[in-house]
């Protein structure tokens, strides 16, 4: 990739001594669209709070984070301010935890102007107005006076998109945007993003435990489990030929909209607790291909294809006899 | 498919109307649940699904009898349903259970699983202490569960483990059906497989009717033998999940399957519908879905559709479904 927008090297973070992410790199180039995929605990947000300086400062946070050469891990509080929103903007799951239940929509999206542009009054309301119209809020300048629980889920999260957009940013982290809504509302934010992605030009990390939504969002998806990115591929080549067990294991798992009804092969057993963690690969005493050599070390990402790396030493050997 | 076979639970022509009253004062009647006739056989399962608000967590709760119908009826096993809170209805209650969607809220943090695996056995008063004592085993064992996960509590255990925990006590009375409202929603996708597994299993072995009730099509393709698509109330489409998920007949059915996000390959292009789900205290006239409905004709305004029965078997609710496709 040639000088990606947002680098992430060797991030750590642990709460309390106890380790959730483990050692992330992953970068991010300009106006690119990446997914990171896993189930709970598997430190897919934690990346990205740890990334923008979110987190409590109970948690120790390790590694280096960069947009554009400038490090974020450590950076003055102004420099942070500067980024987040400004840079990299980042809308969560429930909008509606996330919006001032006191304040109309307009005053939050104008802050965000204010903040971000410099903008005030009359200025900051027209371009308020513009935002609500690009994220699809129908009748945009009523909707400016209105407060959060006077809209719907959908209309919310278009709000959050808005507010997210207020600073320009190059890079829009989604973490879960549409889990909270209904089917045909899901549809309709997932078909916003895209659009303004096209737009804008805007790069897009869309974090979601929904492989579907991944697969038709993103140029480039992650896999994590258990605080590791443990397989990393364009969208295309991971669905169609996924090489760590655990992806493999994650989409034989999803019941299938076609085709003969089969029993769903569940991966047994449960994720491993992040105070317990195994030896060796952490997906090793739930993988069917275990071995003795999953056990001597923590596999690294080697290359298993055309861009395409895995975690896992059963698949890195494939990939050397077959080559 | 045993389509004589009798059904266990029937709700014909039901509705659940809620009165609700505005900032101003005034009283209006809300239609949760609108006209509403299903059927679940014996060791068979029939999918609810829709979008919030459309009535089916209302409709899983008539079908237990915790709520009454304001008009229509609910029979099991070929007897109407007892008034909630009467003896008979208790008794009943043995025989019909309710596995929720959040096993956490469902489960006292205060008592180990034992106890509160064996509180319906102790309801119902099935059995010696040392019977209840050994059932309990047997149901850990049912579902998945060690004998050692008996003394531990709630908070002790993962989501999964606690849905089979909820799961193994809905078990205790050995019931004829189970109402599973989203019981895998709130799970990881590899937990969720297996817990959708063990209710298979589990209705294989035992027989159980299961009324399915999730806003997961792949989940609800993958349980039911039959599925009934719900707007605003009412049922649009039902009957055959191959049929309905494969060639969706209502332009609402046709949306909710299209707005699926698979990995792979496209298979047809995404239909997005403008705007939210109607306030079911305001509902649209005629067709509740033609606010929204792409192919909506000046009749979808003005008249209710009923539902009518496709070639195929299926019943919809459309007046624009082709004449050809419909029974003769």
């Amino acid at each position: 990739m040639t000088d990606p927008l947002v680098t992430i090297e060797g991030l750590t973070v642990a709460f309390n001594g106890v380790a959730a992410l483990r050692g992330i790199d992953l970068a991010i180039g300009r106006g690119e669209a990446v997914g990171l995929v896993g189930e709970s605990g598997c430190g897919k947000s934690v990346t990205w709070l740890a990334a923008l300086g979110l987190l409590p400062a109970t948690a120790a946070v390790a590694g280096r984070v960069r947009i554009e050469g400038e490090d974020l891990l450590g950076a003055s509080p102004a420099v942070l301010e500067r980024v987040r929103g400004g840079r990299i903007a980042m809308i969560f799951q429930d909008p509606a935890s996330a919006l001032n239940p006191v304040h109309s929509l307009g005053r939050q999206v104008s802050e965000a102007l204010a903040l971000h542009r410099g903008m005030r009054g009359a200025g900051a309301r027209a371009e308020a107005r513009r935002l609500f119209d690009l994220v699809g809020i129908p009748d945009a300048g009523r909707r400016l006076d209105s407060y959060p629980h006077e809209m719907s889920g959908g209309q919310n999260q278009r709000v959050m998109i808005a507010m997210a957009l207020a600073g320009q940013p190059e890079l829009l982290v989604a973490d879960e945007p549409t889990t909270a809504l209904d089917a045909t509302i899901q549809a309709q934010i997932l078909d916003l993003l895209r659009r303004l992605r096209a737009e804008l030009g805007m790069a897009l990390v869309l974090i979601s435990h929904d492989l579907g939504v991944v697969a038709e969002m993103c140029d480039r998806v992650g896999v994590m489990y258990a605080g590791r990115i443990v397989e990393e591929a364009p969208s295309d080549a991971l669905f169609a030929a996924p090489s760590h067990p655990y992806t493999q294991g994650l989409l034989a798992a999803l019941p299938s909209m076609t085709g003969p009804r089969r029993r769903l092969s569940a991966i047994p057993g449960g994720v491993p607790e992040p105070w317990a963690m195994p030896p060796g690969c952490a997906f090793a005493p739930r993988c069917p291909h275990a071995g003795a050599a999953c056990d001597a070390a923590v596999p690294a990402l080697r290359h298993v294809g055309q861009d395409h790396a895995a975690a896992c030493v059963q698949a890195v050997a494939r990939e050397m006899v077959a080559a | 498919m045993s389509v004589s076979a009798p059904p266990l639970l029937e709700l014909t022509g039901v509705s659940r109307l809620y009165s609700s009253r505005s900032l101003l004062g005034r009283a209006s009647a809300v239609r949760a649940v609108d006209d509403v006739s299903l059927a679940v056989a014996s060791g068979r399962t029939l999918g609810v699904v829709g979008e919030s608000g459309c009535g089916k967590s209302t409709t899983g709760r008539l079908a237990l009898g915790i709520e009454t119908p304001s008009s229509g009826n609910v029979r099991f096993a070929g007897a109407p349903m007892p008034p909630p809170g009467t003896a008979s209805w208790r008794t009943l209650r043995a025989r019909m259970q309710l596995v929720p969607q959040d096993p956490l809220g469902a489960l006292d943090r205060r008592l180990p699983l034992a106890a509160q695996i064996a509180e319906p056995l102790d309801i119902h008063g099935i059995g010696t202490k040392a019977d209840r004592r050994d059932r309990v085993a047997a149901l850990l064992r049912d579902v998945g569960l060690r004998p050692d996960h008996a003394a531990r509590h709630a908070h002790e255990l993962s989501g999964g483990q606690r849905q089979r925990a909820v799961l193994a006590r809905a078990l205790a009375t050995d019931p004829a059906l189970l109402v599973c409202d989203e019981p895998v929603s709130a799970l990881d996708v590899s937990i969720q497989a297996q817990i959708v597994n063990m209710l298979t299993d589990l209705q294989e072995a035992r027989g159980i009717a299961i009324l399915f009730i999730s806003h997961d099509l792949k989940v609800v393709r993958q349980m039911s033998h039959e599925i009934a698509v719900m707007y605003l109330g009412r049922v649009v489409e039902r009957g055959d999940p191959e049929a309905i998920l494969g060639d969706p007949l209502h332009p609402y059915s046709r949306a909710l399957v299209s707005a699926i996000p698979v990995p792979g390959p496209r298979r047809r292009e995404r239909i997005v519908l403008s705007g939210d789900p109607p306030n079911p205290a305001n509902r649209p006239t005629g067709c509740a879905f033609h606010p929204r409905c792409p192919v909506a004709t000046a009749r979808c305004a003005a008249e209710t559709p009923a539902l009518r029965e496709a070639a195929d078997g299926r019943l919809v609710a459309c007046h624009l479904v082709e004449p050809t496709r419909l029974a003769a």
